[in-house]
Order: structure tokens, then sequence, then C-alpha cells
């Protein structure tokens, strides 16, 4: 297919592989921080093409899997009532909450739908005046234009029973903390190409600048996330951190200042607990107060208690890339996607998802594909994160 | 008549998992053999039914028959390229070619939703019988319910077939051996997506139409050929990685597949991009694989070319005998990886 095979090309991603093996020479830690792209190297079996000196640790950039607890809890507890309709993208459906999932929620009679967009669910609450629709708004920024169009358009509409239950969340608040973090050993980032498309990447300038640190945005492919590693191991080589651009067929500088606009407009910056993750500052966007008539949470009164996650599921590690899925003594036993500890063994974007879908745990098979890198030591003392904000604050 | 406490039975699948049926244990994947394997197998066990394979072969007054049964529920009813008709006559008749027979009779049960037009069931019975003719099946025998409103989606159709087999080769998972080629009849993806375009309302650059057919006469080709064939699968709900791991594990051998020779059309690679599907977990209503010993590869895709629901036949993998179980696909990077099945249906991504 035109726009694809090029990207999927055997060839090129065996040239792109030895230019590596010939450009590295020192061993380097690099995180793919979206989930997309994680998804592509382990699928594709990207990594077994690289040098033994180069590390590839999976980032947080999943949005189902960072969703806190008490936010599946409460989108839960919505979907319970019988005059709501609960929109939410398939992917929602199998995480579970601290007791069930949306599946198990819709299997005792609660309307919970699968929509393909928020738009879909002002269409719904439209069709349906006497319910209420709530839309589940998950996402980094790459869905907030899109969900923030809702909101604009059920107020154009004057609709009154539409809601947003917001879990939107901001990827360069996540990499400071990651970077800030004294037990970090991430040495260079491959940005995330689609959030990058909505967002441009001068915040990533300043994180560059300001920790040092190579970031090269890029796409999804096999080859850009190939090219995107020659790029970034190019930087670490010659001793230079700068924000480099390899998705250019999509992503520019200043972004879609459109799509910008529209989530100035509707949303504003607040705190945000991240499932695994702890509270991280300004990371999370929230309804702008003239939009607050559209916020399910204050609509439903629901300022529920924080709840503890599993505390066998280690996702808080695999999400910092400090421990890899195969590397979770529950992986494949205890947590299966059947029967999920956590969000990113059942997100299709989830690290441990890829693991299990297209890896077999190394004992199984030796394979080049399942080459296991050293063990990365947690964050912290906690292991589990948590503690960002201390963290940043030394900055 | 005697409970469960009497038969000492008791739910093998633990509560704590999902208490209640959730979509996905009709998905086709790993939840959906979790019913079959931890609860429909134990309480009937037989040989028959432990064989695994599309229907049950037997032995009937010096015949061999062939016997299946599958239920349709799908929405909307009527789609690009079929509708629920076509499909449950299509579907019980492929699992009946699956198992090397011959269709001969159905049964037709509907389960109709109060409230239902005329015109509609009318619609979906023509489509049923222009199918049965054309896979030259008889539909003899049937039953008709009506449920409340609002307790059906419109019509739900349960078809069982009968086939006989005149050969003498064993068409089972259990038959395939290390050395066999994989031989698919066709582009995959094209039901799944037919249907999801109008269930969503997505609409795609040229319109992708189901690729639902019987498989009957085709199979029927290569058996009168004389083609030595191991096992038949046709690709349903779990997509033909879902056929393709039942096989492996059933039969015990380790396949591998290279995925850049897999023939799909560009609609249904544009829309699975899209959706961030994986096309080889889409549903199909029309197409097989066959496993083959080698010498077979070559004939049996000869006839199946000259056949216009397989065209685009082609070998796609071999099998080995270890790891059993085992599917690994070549990536079309060059690398390696397994082919799992799915907890149920894929779900759509965010992003």
């Amino acid at each position: 297919m035109k726009f694809l095979d090029e990207y999927r090309d055997a060839e090129v991603a065996a040239a792109y592989a030895r230019a590596l093996e010939h450009l590295t020479m020192r061993p380097w830690t690099i995180m793919e921080v979206c989930g997309g792209q994680t998804h592509t190297i382990v699928k594709f079996g990207v990594d077994a093409l690289l040098p033994r000196e180069i590390t590839l640790v999976h980032g947080p950039g999943c949005p189902v899997c960072v969703t806190p607890v008490e936010l599946l809890d409460k989108a839960m507890e919505i979907a319970s009532r019988p005059e709501v309709i609960l929109c939410s993208f398939g992917d929602m459906l199998r995480v579970p909450g601290s007791a069930r999932d949306l599946f198990s929620v819709k299997a005792t009679g609660a309307d919970v739908r699968v929509v393909y967009s928020p738009l879909e669910a002002v269409g719904l609450a439209q069709e349906n005046p006497a319910r209420e629709v709530v839309f589940f708004a998950v996402g980094f920024e790459t869905t907030a234009p899109a969900n923030g169009m809702a909101v604009i358009q059920a107020h154009r509409l004057g609709l009154r029973n539409f809601s947003l239950l917001t879990a939107h969340v901001l990827v360069p608040p996540a990499m400071e903390a990651i970077l800030s973090s004294r037990s970090n050993r991430v040495q260079g980032f491959l940005a995330p190409g689609h959030v990058c498309t909505v967002v441009g990447f001068s915040d990533y300038e300043r994180i560059a600048e300001r920790y040092r640190v190579p970031i090269v945005v890029t796409g999804f492919e096999p080859t850009d996330i190939l090219q995107g590693l020659h790029m970034c191991i190019k930087q670490l080589e010659e001793g230079r951190a700068t924000v480099e651009n390899q998705y250019s067929r999509s992503v520019r500088r200043e972004g879609n200042t459109a799509a910008q606009a529209v989530i100035r407009d509707v949303f504003r910056v607040c705190h945000r607990r991240w499932r695994g993750l702890g509270e991280i500052p300004q990371s999370g966007l929230a309804l702008q107060e003239k939009y607050s008539s559209f916020d399910a949470e204050t609509r439903f009164g629901m300022a529920g208690p924080v709840k503890a996650e599993s505390s066998e599921c280690q996702s808080g590690l695999i999400l910092q890339g400090a421990l890899r899925p195969e590397g979770c003594p529950a992986f494949g036993s205890r947590c299966t996607p059947e029967r999920p500890l956590g969000a990113p063994m059942v997100s299709s974007e989830g690290a441990c998802a890829a693991y299990y879908r297209y890896r077999l745990s190394a004992a199984e098979n030796p394979g080049p594909a399942t080459r296991q890198n050293p063990p990365v030591p947690p964050f912290g003392k906690g292991g589990q994160g948590g503690d960002f904000e201390t963290r940043q604050s030394v900055q | 008549m005697p409970d469960a406490e009497e038969f000492a039975l008791s739910c093998p699948i633990p509560i704590d998992q999902y208490p209640r049926i959730v979509m996905a244990h009709g998905g086709g994947g790993t939840l959906m053999h979790q019913l079959i394997s931890g609860m429909f197998r134990p309480a009937f066990g037989n040989l028959l039914l432990d064989a695994g394979h599309d229907g049950a072969v037997f032995p009937l007054t010096g015949e061999r028959l062939a016997f299946t049964t599958d239920s349709y529920v799908v929405h909307p009813l009527f789609f690009p390229g079929g509708d629920i008709g076509t499909l449950a006559v299509n579907g019980t008749v492929n699992d009946l070619a699956m198992c090397g027979a011959r269709p001969l009779y159905l049964s037709a049960g509907f389960i109709l939703e109060e409230g239902l037009s005329m015109d509609t069931l009318w619609r979906v019975v023509c489509s049923m019988a222009r199918a049965a003719e054309a896979a030259r099946v008889q539909v003899v025998t049937g039953d008709t319910k009506v449920v409340d409103k609002g307790k059906g989606d419109g019509i739900f159709i349960t078809t069982t077939g009968v086939g006989v087999i005149r050969h003498a080769l064993s068409i089972t998972p259990s038959s395939v051996r290390p050395g066999d080629l994989v031989l698919l009849s066709g582009d995959i993806g094209r039901h799944g997506i037919a249907v999801m375009s109008v269930r969503e309302g997505l609409a795609f650059e040229g319109a992708i139409e189901s690729d639902c057919a019987p498989l009957a006469d085709l199979v029927a080709s290569l058996l009168e050929a004389g083609i030595e064939i191991h096992c038949l699968r046709d690709l349903t709900r779990g997509g033909l990685a879902g056929a393709l791991v039942e096989i492996a594990r059933d039969g015990g051998g380790a396949v591998s597949i290279e995925e850049r020779v897999i023939p799909i059309c560009e609609a249904v690679q544009g829309a699975c991009e899209m959706l961030g599907l994986d096309p080889l977990y889409v549903a199909n209503e029309g197409r097989f694989i066959a496993f083959v010993p080698p010498g077979a590869a070559e004939p049996a895709l000869t006839i199946m070319r000259a056949h216009p629901l397989a065209a685009s036949a082609c070998v796609i993998g071999r099998v080995a005998g270890e790891p059993p179980g085992l599917v690994t696909t070549k990536s079309p990077i060059g690398t390696t990886r397994i082919v799992q099945m799915l907890s149920g249906e894929q779900l759509p991504r965010i992003c």
C-alpha cells in the first residue's frame, strides 16, 4: 500500500540497521515515549535489528494505561446510572478499575457504547434528550482537539445532557518527571509524532536544552523508528542535545495552530494523577471554567477518594521504562489479557500487551527478537513512583 | 430432571474472572475458547467434540457424515455483499465443507423480535433461499420463535447442517504434519471491514464488500482431483490468526507464516490502518486455509486459482514440529514474532 509499504521495507530497514551498527560506539539508552511506537518496535521486531549497545526502554505514552483507577471507577459508577449512556473509545472497555471493567458493567445492563469519534457522543445526546450522555475523554494532546470540538459543538447546540469525564494528560511534564528522577537512565527520546503534529515541538526544545538530552520527533512505522534512532544516536555520539524532526511528513515546529486554539479554548492545564506514576504537576487538562457545566465529575458529584492500585501490578515501573514487561513476575502468569492486573496488559498501546501478543518469554524463545536488555533500576527507592513532585522541586 | 448438584457439576471458570458473560466471550478469541474448553467440553465430553473441528464427523450405516451448527447474530442485518440470511446458509455450508463434506441438508431456527417488519424477514428468507440454491443444499426443517420487543436484535438465526463425506481422507487438525504447507484461498478482512463500515457509519473510499460465499464447491473440486488435504479451516470471527492458532494448538504443530505474502486489498488495509486493527484478526466469511503436503501445494493452487472464489490463492506458510502449538510470522522487515489469539474482538484504538 502506498505511503505504508515504503516505511516497512526490509532493505531500507537493513540499511538503517547497518548504519546504526557503524554509528554506535558507546552504550545508549533511548526511550520511545508513545505506546504506538512501542507496539511497532515489538510487533515488527525493530529492536532485534539494533546493535547491542542500544537499549530501548518503553515510555509512559499509553493514555489508557496512565488513566488513574479512581477515574475508571468513576466512569463505571456513572455508567451504572440508568439515565446515563457512557461513550468511550473501545480501548478503555477492558481496563480494570479497582474491582471490575467497563465490559462487566455493560454486562450488568449499563448502557456503555464504543464510539469512534467524540462527535458521535454529541449526536447521541441530541438523539436522546431524556438521557445523560457522558463521553470518557481519554488521551494525550492528540485527542484533546477533537474532544474539545465536541464540547464546543455541544455548547453551540445548547445541549444540557452532554458531559465529558476528562482524563487528558500531557507528554512534556511526564518526560520531565522521568528526566528529573535521580535514577534516570534515559539518555535520548523518540518523541511522539502524533502529539507533535498537534502541538509542535517548541516545548521539547526547552526540555532538550534544560536536561541536555537529544529528542527526535519520530513517526510510527518501522523505518521511522530506525531513522529516529539513527538521528538520536548521532546526536549522542556527537555530544549534541537538540530537537530534530524525523516525522517531517506530518509535523511542523509550530504544530497545528487551529487545533491548539481549540485546546486552549476548552481546556486548562491542571495537576493530574497518572496510574502507576502518581501525581505529576501541570500534567493534565481539565475543562475551562466557562465549560464547567460539561464536566461529568461536577455533574454527578463524584469527588471520590484516591484508590489504591493492585499492589502486584508493576505498571508504574513499566511506564517509566524501569522494568521490562517480561521482567515482571506476574507477566503471562497471574497477569494476562484475559485477567489483567493493570492497564498495560489490555490497552492496544500498552507495553505488556505488546510483549504478550508478539513475544514469548525469554525462556520459551531465546531467539534474537526476544533479546533481553539489562534490567534498569527503578526510580527512587519507593520503586513504584508517586513522588515526582518532590523530585521536580530539586531542579 | 436432575439438577446440576446431583451431577456434581461445578462451574470450572473461576468466578473472579468474569462472573457474567461479556461480549468478548463471543468474539472467537481466548475468552470464547475458555468457555468451550472450561465449560462446554467438560460438560458434554466425547471424542467427536474433543476433535475440536468445525463439525463432527462420524460413520452411519456405511456412510461418513459431517454434522455442524452455528448461530448468526449480526448488526446491521444487511451489509455490502450479504446479509444475515446469506451468512446463515454459507457459514454452516462452509463448516461442513471444512470437514471435507458435501453439504446436503440444513435446518433453520429463527428467533424473531416482536415488531420486526415482515418485509425485512422476507428479504432475509429470499437471501437464504438463493444462497441455499447456490450452495446446492436444501433447508429441510426449521423452527420459529418470537421474543418480546427489546429482547432480540431483529433476527437471530441458527442453522444446523448435515453433509456426506465421499473420500477416505481424515481432514482434521490432528492430520497436520511437519512439512505441510499452508494455503490461503484469497485476500483477508473484507467481511469484518464491510460490516464495521455500515455499523459505524464509516465511509471508506471504494465500497468494501463482504467476502461471504459458499466454499463447498471449491473444496469438492480439490477432493475430486485427489489432492491430499490434511486440514481445512474457514476464517471467521477470529480471522486468519485465530484459525492458525486453533489448528496449531489442536494439531500440535508449529506454524510459521510470512506476513508479506498474505493478500489484503488496499481498501481493507487502509481501513485497518486508520482504525488500528490488525487484518490478521479481522473477520472473513468466504476464505479458508488448507494444510497440504508440499507435493500437493502446486496442483491445489492451480485448481483454486481457476475458481472465482480463490483467484489469489497462495502459500502463506509451513508447519514444523516444534514448538507445538506455536504460530510465528516473519514481519515485513524480516524479523520474527509470535501470533497469538486475541481475548475477544479487536477494539479500535484511541489515537
